[in-house]
C-alpha cells in the first residue's frame, strides 16, 4: 500500500519535473544561454531518480505480492517463483510502460553527461524534444495506465502471470528490447535539434553515431532474445514466424541499420543530410507506431496485455503530433545540399552505401506492407485476411541475391571515386566456384535449382569475402565483424531451411515410429507435482544408425491461471539441434509428438551475436579509420 | 566529360525508376497470390463455388466430443453454432487445442463440409481467442 503510494507520488514528481524542464530548456535555447549549469544536471538526475524510485516501488509491490495494487493483482500470484515475481513487474502493460519511461529518462540523462563537446544550443534543444516525448509518456501512464491503482477490498490472491511468459529469456527480453526501441527517441530528438540548429555535419554525425550504435546493439540483442524464446517455448521449432508483432520490431531495425550506414557517409563526406534526417525521424516513428499497433490490441498476440481503445487513441494522437511537428521542422529548416562539388560519383563508397539503403528500404516496405495490409483490408472492406511466410519469401529472396552480391563488392569501393576497372577476373572466377559449390550442396534437395543455386552461391561468396575482410582490414574491424556475422547468418538460415527435417505423430506410451533413417520410441511418462504446476515428463529414445539419445519433453499444467504449456527438449550440437515437443489433446493417454532436426540453429544465434558485437566494438573504439 | 556524366545520371535515375515500378508490381502481385482469407463455417455453406487450390482459414469452436485421433491424423469438427465443418489434419497441434475451445484451421477445402488442414494455429493463452472466433461467438449471443 505504502509502496504503491510512494511510486505514484514519485511518478507525479517526475511529471512535474519534465514539465519544468520542457519550459526551461526551450527558454534557455531562446535566450542563448552559454552553458548547461550543474543545476540542470541535478534536476535531471532527480527526474531519473523519481522514475527509478517509482519503478522500484512497483517491483517491491510484486515482490511482497501486495494485491492492493491492481497491476500486481492482475499479473501475479503468491506461488510464483521470486524471479518471475520481479520480471512480472514489466511483463504487463502498465509496468512495461513505466520501464519505457525509465529508459527515456535514462537516455536523456546520459545524453547530457556525454555530449559536453557539442554546441550548447543543440544540447538544450535536444533536451527539449526528449522532454516532450517524456512528458507525453508521463501523461499516458498517469491518465490511462497507472501502475499504482489501488483495489479495495484487498484481494487475497492474484490472477497470475501467463505461464509462457515465465521464462528466463523472456524476463530479460523486454528491458533489452526497450533499450533499443526507446533509444531511437534520443536519435530523433538529437536529429530534430541539429536540424533546427543547422549543425547537421560531420561532427554531429560522429557524435550521434555512438547513440545509434548503442540503440542498434540493444535492438539486435532484444530481437534475438525474443526469437530464442519463440524457438523453444512456442514449440514450432522455428525462430521467425513473420508474425506482425515480430515484424514491428524488425521494421525499426532495418531503418536503424540504414541510418547507421548513412551516418558514415555524412561523417566522411558531409553528404546525404536530408536523407539522414528522414531516416532518424522514420526510425522513431516506426518504433512508436509499433508500440501503438501492439499495445492497442489491433495485433493480437502474447504482447497484447489489455485491449483498451482509449490507450490506442492516446498513442495515436501523440504519435501524430510528434510526426507532424517533425515534418514541419524538416521542411522549414531543411538545408539545400545540392552542391555541385559534392555530387556522388557512381563508383564510390557513397554509392554503395546508398545501394544498401535502397535495399533496406525495399525490405522495409515489404515487411511494412505485409504487416499493415491485413489491418487496412479489415477496416476498408471488412474482410479478414492473413499474410504468411510465402509472401515474404517470395518478395525478399529475389532481392536478397543482388543485395548479397552488392554487399560483397560495396565495402571495397573507395570514398569519392573509384576505378571501375579494378573489378577483376579473379573475383568472377571465385563467384563461379561458389555457384558450383552451392549447386552440389543443393542438387539433391527438392528446391528449385536455379534460384537456390544462385542464392546459395551469393551467400557463400559473401561469406568468403567477409572472411577475407575480417583478416585484412584491421582498421575497419567493427564493420568486418558485423558483415561477417551477417554473412554467417544468411548461410546458417539457408542451410537451416534446406536441411530441416520434421516428423509428427500421435503416440501412446510404448509405441515406436520409424522415420527416414531414425526411429522414435516413446518409453515412459512421469508425473511431478511442482509449486505452481503439474509436470508430465516423457522419455523418448531417438535411435539412428550410429547413436541413440534420450529426450525428455514436458507438458506443464499450471494452476493459476489454468493453462497448459509444452516445454520442448532440445539437444544442441555444433551442426544441428534435435528438437522434440509433445502436447496433450484428449486425456493423458495419447500425445501429439513433433520431432525436428534443425541444422545450424546455434549458428543463427551466434551470428546474430556477432552482428551486435561489431556494433559494440565500434562503440568502444576511440578512433576509427 | 559533362555529357557523359549527365548520361550516366540519366541511366542511373531511369534504372531506379524501373526497379521501383518492378518492385511495386511484384509486391502487389504477391499480395494477391498469398493472401489467406478467413471464412466461418456458415460462410462456407453459402459459397457459390469452391476453389480447391485456394488456401483459406476457418475459425470457430472445436465441437464437444468430436476429436478422433489415430497415429497419423486428427479429425474434429469446427462449429460456429450455426453450421459445422469437418477437419482432417496431420501434424503438430498447438498447446491450447481442445474440445470446446476456439481454433483456427488453415488449409484447403475438399467440399462444403470437409477441410484438409495444413496448419492449426497456436493461441497464446486461454483469455486470448482468435478475434474471428470471438466475433462468431458474439454474433451467436
Amino acid at each position: 500500500m505504502i509502496a504503491s503510494k510512494l511510486g505514484y507520488y514519485s511518478l507525479l514528481l517526475g511529471f512535474a519535473i519534465s514539465s519544468f524542464l520542457l519550459f526551461y530548456s526551450l527558454n534557455s535555447f531562446k535566450k542563448k544561454k552559454l552553458s548547461i549549469g550543474s543545476n540542470l544536471v541535478s534536476v535531471m538526475s532527480i527526474q531519473l531518480f523519481s522514475v527509478f524510485l517509482s519503478f522500484v516501488s512497483l517491483i517491491y509491490c510484486f515482490l511482497i505480492s501486495d494485491f492492493s495494487n491492481e497491476t500486481v493483482y492482475n499479473n501475479s500470484h503468491t506461488t510464483k517463483p521470486i524471479f518471475y515475481k520481479i520480471s512480472g513487474s514489466w511483463g504487463n502493460h502498465e509496468g512495461s510502460l513505466l520501464l519505457w519511461l525509465l529508459v527515456l529518462t535514462l537516455f536523456i540523462f546520459l545524453f547530457v553527461i556525454f555530449s559536453k563537446k557539442q554546441p550548447i544550443k543543440y544540447r538544450f534543444l535536444t533536451i527539449f524534444f526528449q522532454q516532450l516525448i517524456i512528458t507525453g509518456f508521463f501523461l499516458f501512464l498517469i491518465l490511462t495506465s497507472n501502475p499504482f491503482n489501488l483495489l479495495l477490498p484487498v484481494p487475497k490472491e492474484g490472477l497470475g502471470l501467463n505461464p509462457i511468459l515465465q521464462d528466463p529469456a523472456l524476463a530479460i527480453h523486454p528491458p533489452i528490447l526497450y533499450l533499443g526501441y526507446v533509444g531511437t527517441s534520443i536519435i530523433f530528438s538529437a536529429s530534430l535539434s541539429s536540424l533546427v540548429n543547422k549543425n547537421v555535419n560531420s561532427d554531429w554525425a560522429k557524435h550521434v553515431k555512438k547513440w545509434t550504435l548503442l540503440t542498434w546493439v540493444f535492438l539486435t540483442i532484444g530481437i534475438l532474445l525474443g526469437s530464442i524464446w519463440a524457438y523453444y517455448e512456442l514449440g514450432w521449432g522455428g525462430f521467425w514466424f513473420w508474425d506482425p508483432v515480430e515484424n514491428v520490431s524488425l521494421i525499426p531495425w532495418l531503418c536503424l541499420t540504414a541510418l547507421l550506414h548513412t551516418l558514415t557517409v555524412l561523417e566522411k563526406r558531409n553528404l546525404l543530410k536530408s536523407w539522414t534526417m528522414i531516416l532518424s525521424i522514420a526510425t522513431f516513428t516506426f518504433s512508436m507506431s509499433g508500440t501503438f499497433l501492439v499495445r492497442s490490441g489491433i495485433l493480437n498476440s502474447v504482447h497484447t496485455f489489455a485491449n483498451d481503445p482509449e490507450r490506442g487513441i492516446f498513442i495515436l494522437t501523440f504519435l501524430f503530433i510528434l510526426v507532424f511537428l517533425s515534418v514541419i521542422l524538416f521542411f522549414s529548416y531543411q538545408e539545400n545540399d545540392k552542391n555541385a562539388q559534392n555530387q556522388i560519383h557512381v563508383f564510390s563508397r557513397e554509392t554503395s552505401i546508398l545501394v544498401n539503403n535502397w535495399f533496406m528500404m525495399y525490405f522495409l516496405s515489404v515487411v511494412l506492407i505485409g504487416t499493415i495490409y491485413p489491418i487496412f483490408i479489415e477496416v476498408l472492406i471488412n474482410e479478414k485476411i492473413s499474410i504468411g511466410p510465402p509472401f515474404y519469401n517470395k518478395l525478399l529472396i529475389p532481392f536478397l541475391i543482388p543485395f548479397l552480391i552488392f554487399m560483397s563488392i560495396g565495402p571495397n569501393f573507395r570514398w569519392i571515386k573509384d576505378n571501375f576497372k579494378k573489378i577483376n577476373y579473379l573475383r568472377i572466377f571465385l563467384f563461379i566456384i561458389c555457384l558450383s559449390l552451392s549447386y552440389f550442396i543443393i542438387k539433391d534437395t527438392s528446391l528449385s535449382i536455379l534460384i537456390s543455386t544462385i542464392f546459395g552461391g551469393s551467400a557463400i561468396y559473401l561469406f568468403l569475402t567477409t572472411v577475407k575482410d575480417l583478416f585484412r582490414k584491421k582498421l575497419l574491424i567493427a564493420q568486418s565483424i558485423s558483415h561477417f556475422g551477417f554473412s554467417l547468418f544468411i548461410l546458417s538460415i539457408l542451410f537451416n531451411s534446406i536441411f530441416s527435417n520434421e516428423f509428427s505423430a500421435n503416440m501412446k506410451i510404448g509405441e515406436e515410429f520409424k522415420y527416414k533413417n531414425e526411429s522414435i520410441k516413446f518409453l515412459n511418462l512421469k508425473t511431478f507435482e511442482k509449486d505452481n504446476y503439474k509436470s508430465l515428463v516423457a522419455n523418448f529414445e531417438i535411435v539412428n544408425s550410429n547413436s541413440s539419445v534420450s529426450m525428455f519433453p514436458e507438458v506443464r499444467i499450471y494452476n493459476e491461471p489454468n493453462i497448459l504449456t509444452s516445454e520442448a527438449d532440445i539437444i544442441t550440437s555444433v551442426f544441428a539441434d534435435k528438437f522434440i515437443v509433445m502436447n496433450l489433446i484428449k486425456g493423458e493417454e495419447i500425445f501429439n509428438v513433433r520431432y525436428q532436426t534443425k541444422p545450424f540453429m546455434i549458428w543463427i544465434w551466434m551470428s546474430t551475436i556477432l552482428i551486435a558485437l561489431g556494433g559494440l566494438v565500434s562503440l568502444f573504439k576511440k578512433k576509427y579509420e | 566529360m559533362y555529357g557523359k556524366k549527365v548520361k550516366l545520371r540519366f541511366i542511373f535515375l531511369s534504372s531506379i525508376f524501373l526497379i521501383l515500378i518492378l518492385s511495386v508490381f511484384l509486391i502487389l502481385k504477391s499480395l494477391e497470390e498469398n493472401v489467406v482469407y478467413f471464412i466461418s463455417p456458415s460462410e462456407i455453406k453459402s459459397l457459390n463455388e469452391i476453389d480447391n487450390n485456394k488456401k483459406i482459414r476457418v475459425g470457430g469452436m472445436v465441437k464437444k466430443n468430436s476429436i478422433q485421433m489415430n497415429q497419423n491424423t486428427i479429425n474434429f469438427v469446427i462449429t460456429d453454432f450455426k453450421n459445422e465443418i469437418n477437419v482432417i489434419y496431420s501434424g503438430a497441434i498447438p498447446n491450447l487445442f481442445g474440445e470446446g475451445k476456439g481454433v483456427v484451421a488453415e488449409g484447403f477445402l475438399n467440399d462444403r463440409s470437409y477441410l484438409k488442414a495444413k496448419k492449426i494455429l497456436a493461441k497464446h493463452d486461454e483469455n486470448y481467442m482468435p478475434p474471428e472466433v470471438k466475433e462468431a461467438l458474439e454474433e451467436k449471443n
